[in-house]
């Protein structure tokens, strides 16, 4: 093969000195994790809520959910991040003239986080109500028979289950969005793989660039994973196993 | 603002190529991707054990990598690769569009293949032990025994994958193919009209998905009926 | 206390009670027996309204169940109800089952809670286990807490919805135990069982439902001594069987 490997160039400098290679691949990956976890703030937040009013007996607010998730889930991200990026600001005068007198990147970070985080919400209240009507009717009963009202049914007795039953498939979401962060880059946003794409660009080592940015995403996506098993096992219930147990 | 929808109209046959590609791109991918998808299932559950772990880790690195770099990844691989079989003198000119069908295919070979493996295992052992016990080998054995039930067990989440798998070949854009998407950006700077550009590209995949993963669940409520 | 007058209810078109009357009075014990898919389970559950029906009224200590403006969740906190499957709350310890009613629906202070929590949890002989999670009690237990949990509302009545047909036969006992100190003490109660020996020690009254009708409703002497209803009779002569 003619390719001419060189692992040193990692320590080398931009055109134009100062910077070396390593030192713009880390603030790319500073944008990401900054990038996916307000997202997953988000996602997280809207889609409980979206989940929740899914499960309630309101039919309007049932619907309301469901055409939530319908939205968020049937256009692609890249679409999505699109509108939000290019049309949006077109249609809101007063957000276009945020969007022209702020930093670009602060425009570009702010759309990402919001198309990210509204695109995963659709995802996470597909799990969170899924959750939520795998408790058993039960338990609803009992704490209406309790004299619980609604709202404290779900808050007290419902979403505590269900989120403890959530949190594998929220996972798996999370690693998703992680990964759905270097979309990110079509608007412009200097995160991981547009980094490693540029260092690639700049010093014809493409194979050593995006190897560093595989690692780094597999790494992340274990720490993440890492995470995630410790709240589980941190919120575990004792004598209660998560799909098995009545 | 006022909307243009002109600009839609009468770009249309532009934008109707880029949308074939998009199509042509997900018909392939799909194909391509259960066909090695199920040679990778069949070697992740092989007694061959370097021939499990490599397909293992094949499939875990695909699924542990954004899309967008994988697209990346072979845009670049892949010349490289072609260079290094046929010992040209450069790098050939392959092509975004052509690329992207490779990529593809490998990258959605990782998904279907936990399909496939979910779908293999959910058939019962003792269908082999019968095969086997009718004198058929092992090839025979999922050719024409096991292969069939779990695909067609599966078919509704082949299905429903296909439809995430055409919403994401929308990212070809990185690369600057002229997908469905790709033509109507193209368009859309051309003649300085995005908003109408991408509300449109939008409402197409929109209604398009939509309309997808409404058949696919009816199918799945049939399936679930025959069985 | 508990006055059931005329009370239909469908499914659709498909009718689950057919104009069922009946009344428990103060200090009351009546059993409600039938096989299953009679309509006993549905009929307990719209005494504090968890099923609501389309025809009749039901009044519980005179509050009208069925009228739009009562207080729903103010008149559950005054009747005890106890389920088939239990259902305790497993992400709470037996001790916080037993004081979050308490606290959220009556308004109780916490310490107080979970005193009046352990002195019922003592009485159904399941004090040590304050501190444990419902997954890590047998099911007699649990049923025991959850009887423990629907008395700690200081309920006017209790509700049964087969207290005991989830359990293994050898725990059968223990939860009838309490049931029946506790009818012996005069609360009132509703009680659906197949358990026939229990009505027989405690019932003052026994309700023969089928099909969503209320078949026979008769002092206990009566029904076991005399059945009128032939269904009765089929019924009671399957369950005596074993």
């Amino acid at each position: 093969m003619a390719y001419d490997f060189n692992w040193g160039v990692f320590f080398e400098e931009l055109p134009g000195g100062d910077t070396e290679y390593w030192e713009i691949l880390l603030e790319g990956v500073g944008w990401t994790l900054a990038v996916s976890a307000l997202a997953w703030a988000i996602a997280l937040a809207v889609g409980a809520v979206v989940g929740t009013i899914r499960t309630t007996d309101r039919p309007w607010l049932v619907r309301l959910g469901n055409a939530w998730v319908e939205l968020f889930r049937n256009i692609p991200l890249i679409v999505q991040l699109f509108l939000w990026y290019f049309v949006v600001p077109e249609l809101v005068p007063p957000l276009k003239r945020w969007a022209i007198a702020a930093d670009p990147t602060t425009v570009q970070f702010a759309m990402a986080v919001v198309g990210l985080g509204l695109f995963t919400s659709a995802r996470i209240a597909e799990q969170v109500r899924a959750g939520i009507q795998s408790l058993p009717r039960g338990q609803r009963m009992a704490a209406m028979a309790l004299g619980l009202t609604t709202p404290q049914a779900y808050r007290h007795v419902l979403l505590p289950m269900a989120f403890r039953i959530v949190i594998p498939p929220l996972t798996s979401e999370t690693m998703n969005l992680i990964k759905n962060s270097s979309v990110a880059l079509t608007i412009g946003l200097a995160e991981l793989t547009f980094r490693s794409r540029e260092m690639g660009e700049y010093t014809f080592h493409f194979f050593e660039a995006f190897t560093a940015a595989t690692l780094i995403y597999v790494a992340i996506a274990m720490t993440a994973n890492r995470v995630m098993a410790f709240i589980e096992r941190k919120v575990a219930v004792p004598g209660f196993i998560a799909g098995g147990a009545k | 603002m006022a909307f243009d929808f002109d600009v839609i109209a009468r770009s249309l046959p532009y934008l109707w190529k880029g949308f074939r590609y998009t199509v042509e791109l997900t018909a392939i991918a799909a194909t391509g991707g259960i066909f090695f998808g199920t040679l990778l299932a069949l070697a992740r559950l092989s007694s061959v054990k370097p021939l499990a772990l490599a397909a293992a880790g094949y499939v875990n690195l695909m699924r542990s990598i954004p899309l967008v770099l994988v697209i990346f990844w072979f845009f670049f691989l892949v010349p490289v690769l072609v260079q290094g079989i046929t010992g040209a003198e450069r790098p050939p000119q392959i092509g975004a569009e052509r690329t992207a069908i490779i990529t593809f295919i490998m990258f959605e070979a990782a998904y279907f293949c936990e399909i496939m493996r979910a779908g293999i295992q959910s058939i019962p052992k003792g269908q082999v032990y019968a095969s086997y016990a009718l004198g058929l080998t092992y090839g025979q054995t999922m050719r024409l025994v096991v292969l069939p039930q779990a695909f067609r067990n599966m078919i509704p989440v082949l299905l429903t994958q296909t439809v995430i798998l055409f919403q994401d070949t929308s990212l070809v854009y990185v690369i600057s193919a002229t997908d469905f998407l790709g033509a109507a950006s193209k368009v859309g700077q051309r003649d300085g009209r995005l908003v109408e550009m991408y509300t449109f590209v939008a409402v197409v995949y929109f209604v398009i998905s939509v309309t997808l993963s409404h058949f696919v669940r009816r199918l799945q409520k049939r399936i679930a009926v025959i069985r | 206390m508990i006055d059931i007058r005329d009370v239909s209810k469908w499914y659709g078109t498909f009718q689950v009670l057919k104009d069922c009357t009946t009344a428990v009075r103060k200090g009351e014990v009546v059993v409600v027996c039938g096989p299953s898919g009679s309509g006993k389970s549905t009929l307990i559950k719209t005494v504090n309204a968890l099923e609501p029906f389309q025809k009749g009224e039901i009044f519980v200590n005179g509050i009208p169940v069925g009228d739009p403006k009562t207080d729903l969740p103010k008149l559950r906190a005054k009747v005890g109800m106890v389920f088939q499957h239990f259902e305790l709350f497993p992400h709470l310890t037996i001790t916080e089952n037993l004081a979050l009613a308490q606290v959220k629906v009556l308004g109780r202070g916490r310490d107080e809670a979970n005193e009046r929590g352990l002195k019922l949890l003592d009485r159904v002989g399941l004090k040590a286990h304050a501190a444990k999670y419902p997954g890590q009690l047998s099911g007699g237990q649990q049923q025991r807490v959850a009887i423990a949990r629907a008395l700690s509302m200081d309920p006017i009545a209790m509700l049964f919805d087969e207290p005991t047909s989830a359990l293994d036969p050898e725990m059968i006992n223990e939860v009838l135990d309490v049931m029946v100190e506790l009818a012996r003490e005069g609360m009132t109660m509703m009680v659906v069982t197949h358990e026939m020996g229990f009505a027989r020690k405690v019932a003052h009254r026994v309700i023969f439902m089928d099909n969503g009708e209320i078949v026979e409703d008769a002092a206990k002497e009566d029904f076991f001594g005399k059945p009128r209803s032939e269904r009765a009779v089929q019924f009671l002569s399957k369950i005596l069987q074993h």
